[in-house]
């Protein structure tokens, strides 16, 4: 047979992919590694050369590094909490029968095709503004103060906004899954006298168990590079208050120029990103194998 | 239907998905709604009923020059799709068919590529960008995002091909159908449904891409994503225009993302969710 003749073919057709992906990928990483260890302005280039890991100890003993590590972590955290319990409520709530469903369906997940700019300016002006916004004006309807969400909570002024954009992902996803439960199996569970919650716990929650891995390590890729939102909203301020890694490194790479702590902060990011990719890449490998 | 729906649930179930749902559309709703108020209006408290005057649409035009972005956006996202599925489609083609023993590595290999971050190789493609005169560049642009998303591509067109039975090729070869025929007749009208949906999830998330676009951008070749951030800096209340530039920025992704919502689903899950 033709074997080895489609098997060269077949390289042939694979290397430009390949080849593509390999580029982009070893050569800018082996600049971020090699600038890590190299004192590097281009402003100032007089005391360029070789440092060793005082980048990284530069980078560590930054206030900046650890509260950027914090703010990173419960970002991730937070999103991912609101995101699925609030996605299997909501796929289950949208999964009962009702009169327009489709409709449901589209509102709730149109947030996800806002690009994050809009989304984020539309919350800070329109939304959360201490003065103007929609908020504003609930709370003074009620009689309270309005507050001023991104200079006294930062913080959770931003998780609001990126779990408003996670949330119909989240709920796509696990209504997908919830809807290709066998309607016998759950008919089953009924006529024994399963209630609600007992047909929640050990039926509909181990079919979704899947789609909800895939939730959450989907959305950690994105959420540990979580920037626009935040150059648009606060600027990583107060301070550090609202600076997550990205944030910061992208602060000392193009704003402050020090490129070489810039690098070694990149470096860091690129192991709290494997570290969740190995773990990623188990989950989704598993499907290859069915 | 064993399962007797009562028109009391049904009712509840209801109201409440219907009140949740306009909760979450609500931010979108009131932006569109602000696009149709005057700037003073914009300002005036809470209100559902605009003037309905087209100003703040006009005037993102000739303040800004808004379809310029508007035109950068629809050249990059489709750009880039398209030169993405060209390298894609016989990466993911051979995959499907003529699986080797290093396929399923190969695969996961790509996908590995997408989750580096991107902020850890910003300075050096910086760098690159700026040595070979690429900054604020089309082009280059182009080319940045063909290359984080190749990885989704390269994926979704897989797990599309995959169902593609290998039967009808065999067949196609004992009528004595040459690889080119075989190509032409029998494996591109089976493969244009998933071809297709895999360019709209792209061209979506190309459209949306905001890290790449804002920092290697300037004036030319800034799409709307850089636009809509520099409303973050001025401290004027521009609000009715930001939501008319907003609201055209959304609205023809927003639809094509109704329209894929499938697809979605497959192309985000690397097609662990069907």
């Amino acid at each position: 047979m033709a074997t080895q003749q489609t098997r060269s073919l077949a390289r042939f057709m694979m290397a430009p992919s390949v080849v593509l992906l390999l580029v982009w990928m070893v050569v800018p990483l082996a600049l971020t590694l090699w600038f890590s260890f190299q004192q590097y302005n281009p402003l100032n280039p007089i005391r360029d050369g070789f440092v060793g890991f005082s980048n990284y100890a530069l980078f560590y003993s930054n206030p900046a590094f650890l509260q950027s590590i914090l703010n990173t972590l419960t970002l991730v955290i937070s999103v991912l909490l609101i995101t699925v319990i609030g996605g299997i409520l909501l796929a289950l709530l949208i999964d009962q029968p009702m009169w327009g469903q489709g409709i449901v369906r589209i509102l709730v997940i149109s947030p996800f095709f806002v690009m994050p700019p809009v989304a984020a300016l539309v919350w800070k002006n329109m939304i959360m503004h201490p003065q103007y916004g929609v908020f504003a004006d609930i709370a003074r309807f009620f009689g309270a103060q309005p507050i001023d969400w991104f200079g006294q909570h930062p913080m959770t002024a931003i998780i609001i906004i990126v779990a408003w954009q996670w949330l119909p992902f989240a709920t796509l996803i696990l209504l997908t899954a919830l809807q290709s439960l066998d309607g016998e199996q759950k008919e089953a569970a009924e006529m024994d006298g399963a209630g609600f919650i007992s047909r929640f716990i050990y039926l509909t929650l181990p079919h979704m168990s899947r789609a909800i891995t895939v939730v959450i390590l989907i959305q950690t890729i994105f959420l540990l590079s979580v920037y626009a939102e935040i150059l648009v909203t606060t600027n990583g301020g107060p301070g550090y208050a609202s600076t997550n890694l990205p944030f910061l490194v992208y602060q000392k790479a193009l704003l402050e120029f020090k490129i070489g702590q810039a690098s070694a902060g990149g470096i860091i990011a690129v192991i709290l990103a494997n570290i969740v990719a190995f773990f990623a890449m188990r989950a989704v490998g598993k499907n290859l194998d069915k | 239907m064993a399962r007797s729906v009562t028109t009391q649930h049904k009712t509840i179930a209801t109201v409440a998905a219907w009140i949740v749902a306009l909760l979450i559309f609500f931010p979108i709703l009131y932006t569109i709604i602000t696009s149709f108020k005057s700037e003073q209006e914009a300002i005036q408290g809470f209100n559902l009923i605009p003037s309905g005057t087209f100003e703040s649409y006009t005037e993102v035009q000739a303040q800004s020059g808004y379809f310029k972005f508007f035109l950068n956006s629809v050249f990059l996202s489709v750009g880039s799709t398209i030169l993405a599925l060209l390298v894609a489609i016989p990466a993911a083609w051979s995959m499907a068919f003529s699986p080797g023993k290093r396929t399923k590595d190969i695969l996961m290999w790509m996908l590995s590529t997408k989750m580096m971050p991107a902020v850890a190789v910003l300075f050096p493609i910086y760098l690159i960008f700026r040595n070979l005169g690429l900054l604020d560049s089309r082009i280059g642009l182009m080319v940045m995002l063909m290359l984080i998303n190749l990885p989704i591509v390269v994926w979704m067109l897989y797990t599309y091909f995959r169902e593609i039975p290998g039967e009808i090729l065999e067949a196609a070869r004992m009528d004595g159908a040459s690889l080119w025929n075989e190509i032409v007749y029998v494996l591109t009208p089976m493969a244009v449904p998933g071809i297709a949906s895999t360019m709209l999830l792209n061209i979506i998330l190309a459209w949306n891409e905001a890290f790449w676009t804002i920092r290697l951008t300037t004036t030319d070749a800034a799409p709307l994503t850089a636009f809509i951030s520099s409303f973050s800096s001025p401290q004027g209340l521009f609000w009715a225009k930001l939501s008319a530039a907003s609201t055209l920025a959304i609205a023809p992704i927003l639809i094509m993302g109704w329209f894929s919502q499938k697809q979605l689903v497959r192309g985000l899950t690397f097609g662990a969710v069907k």
